[in-house]
């Protein structure tokens, strides 16, 4: 092993918790290596939601009996989690959505659409963001007539920062970028990024979908305006997502969904709506995967995130360089780990990249090939597609080993 | 156990590496652009047709080895066919790399027969079936792109 073992999580003992992690894939162990899609569920986690269901199933906020106050307790009881887990000022800076692509949505919505932003206003976005963070401003283009600028990526992988203070001017009212990239991994310098959106009154969105399972995020620190990220990438289950924003933003955003929940009185044609979040809840919330989000983030919280973001460290080091010594691989993004997460896009010489992912498949690991949601970034490094192999808690680096086994034979069938 | 040499023949390597009338065709009656969001492969079919009768087909275009090589060995297949055959012969391929495994192969497929593995990896049945939607579309002279979603 290339570095000291005492980084390293207890793989073995973490993967026990993980039923899936004991099944084959055609007789082959399973490697799972593409958590930056979704995340496998610690066991906890899974027990959390059904026993939701099995013991105290109830609607929230409305029942009288003991059972919707436990329902409650519980879900809000998650709300707290999360809070605490970005160091959130309160919990009612955090709104549960289904996922990133709602958070992201509900901003780009009720503080763009329907809020603030005036005809020649501009959106200062970046080439590398995911889809999720480039329609939903398309929609504020289309329907208000603000202006998209996007920061350019270099060759490295890194934003173009020089660029970024050429397109802020006094008209930018919004700058929204990923804190960590689903193709390149590279981490972007957000706390500076939201400082100089602020310098010119504009606000800072962060898209934290491959972020929040994998690093400390400290939205303080920071300083971020909004914060989105998906409980099913961090060992939660599919179907909730997070928004955090902050408390004044939050109050002078308008809400996605209209209906009950986020009112406080109705009358024929018009509505006062709830304090926020809840005003952003409407109809009967995802109680189970709220619940689920909040032993999530008790699991990783238990791990301590340093600890998390240290162990990725270990094993994308140690990937990339024996990446590095194959013969036509390619890898792309930051090679110096501090800069980057555990995300890895490859590509081999003769051998497209779903071809790529069929033949690991066979040989029980799961890797992602395709475009990941980013033409425009796929676009601007001309690349039709990647494979993608991601790490996490779960991984050591017997899984890394395996990739490399792996693409050696899918060198050995292009050969 | 879905074996990895089923899916990927040494004939489907071939094809992919030294594809077939991997060419434009300056003077073709009809051409189609298929595309597979999926993994962003693209296929461009050129017919030159003659009363019914493919006289020439070639393609250009990127893509997987699966969709690459079938697309060559499709070519080479219905070359001096009628539209009517080759439609059918779509039909009895599509029929091939839908079946269950274990499934006995059509012996009328002749070479197609290679891609028969597919029907092991059903994520790839869009690779394997791109270049014949896209010749579906040439025949029918329709202009749009064929999209597999
Ligand atoms: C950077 C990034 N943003 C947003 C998303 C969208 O997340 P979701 O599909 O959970 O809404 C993803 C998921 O792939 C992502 O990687």
């Amino acid at each position: 092993m290339a570095k000291p073992a005492k980084v390293m999580l207890n793989v073995p003992a973490i993967k026990a918790d993980f039923p899936i992690l004991q099944r084959t894939i055609r007789d082959k162990r399973l490697v799972y290596l593409d958590s930056a899609a979704t995340s496998q569920k610690p066991k906890q986690v899974i027990d959390a939601t059904s026993d939701f269901y099995s013991r105290y199933n109830a609607n929230v906020h409305r029942a009288i009996y003991e059972l919707g106050e436990e329902s409650t307790r519980e879900y809000e009881g998650a709300r707290e989690k999360i809070a605490a887990f970005i160091q959130a000022k309160s919990p009612t800076e955090i709104a549960f959505t289904k996922s990133t692509t709602e958070s992201l949505n509900l901003v780009a919505y009720g503080y763009g659409l329907k809020g603030k932003i005036q005809k020649g206003d501009e959106i200062v976005g970046t080439v590398m963001e995911h889809h999720s963070n480039h329609v939903p401003w398309h929609f504020v283009k289309d329907h208000k007539g603000a202006v998209l600028k996007y920061v350019d990526v270099k060759d490295d992988g890194t934003l173009r920062m020089e660029q970024y203070d050429d397109l802020l001017t006094d008209r930018t009212k919004i700058v929204t970028v990923s804190l960590c990239s689903n193709v390149l991994g590279t981490i972007n310098p957000v706390k500076e990024i939201a400082k100089r959106a602020h310098e010119v009154g504009a606000i800072c969105v962060v898209d934290a979908a491959q972020a929040a399972p994998h690093m400390p995020i400290d939205v303080q620190d920071l300083d971020a305006d909004f914060l989105a990220f998906s409980g099913h990438k961090m060992l939660g289950p599919t179907g909730i997502g997070v928004l955090y924003g902050k408390q004044e933003l939050f109050e002078a955003t308008e809400p996605l969904l209209g209906g009950g929940e986020m009112i406080r009185e109705v009358h024929l044609g018009s509505a006062k709506w709830n304090d926020v979040p809840y005003k952003f809840e409407g109809g009967t919330p995802n109680i189970a995967g709220a619940i689920g989000l909040g032993v999530a983030v008790d699991y990783l919280t238990k791990i301590g995130m340093e600890a998390v973001r240290g162990h990725e460290m270990e094993i994308t080091e140690y990937a990339l360089e024996k990446l590095a010594r194959l013969k036509g691989v390619q890898t792309y993004g930051p090679k110096d780990v501090k800069k980057r997460a555990g995300v890895v896009s490859f590509t081999i010489d003769g051998a497209h990249p779903h071809d790529i992912a069929s033949i690991l498949d066979v040989e029980g690991i799961c890797v992602r090939s395709g475009h990941h949601c980013a033409q425009p970034l796929m676009e601007r490094f001309n690349l039709p597609a990647t494979a993608r192999a991601s790490f996490y808690i779960y991984n050591d680096m017997d899984d890394a080993d395996a990739l490399v086994a792996g693409i050696k034979k899918v060198q050995e069938v292009f050969a | 156990m879905a074996d990895l040499r089923e899916l990927y023949q040494d004939t489907i390597l071939d094809h992919n590496k030294r594809p077939r009338n991997f060419r434009e065709i300056a003077d073709a009656s009809a051409t189609a652009v298929g595309h597979n969001p999926l993994c962003g492969d693209r296929v461009t079919v050129y017919l030159r047709l003659d009363d019914g009768t493919i006289e020439d087909i070639s393609f250009v275009g990127q893509g997987c080895a699966i969709s690459k090589a079938s697309a060559s060995l499709m070519t080479d297949a219905v070359k001096g066919k009628s539209k009517a055959d080759a439609h059918r012969l779509f039909e009895r391929f599509h029929k091939m790399v839908t079946a269950r495994p274990g499934d006995p192969v059509d012996a009328s497929l002749g070479k197609l027969a290679v891609l028969s593995g597919v029907c092991e990896f059903p994520v790839r049945v869009k690779c394997a079936s791109l270049a014949w939607h896209t010749l579906e579309a040439a025949l029918e002279r329709k202009q749009e792109t064929v999209s597999l979603e």
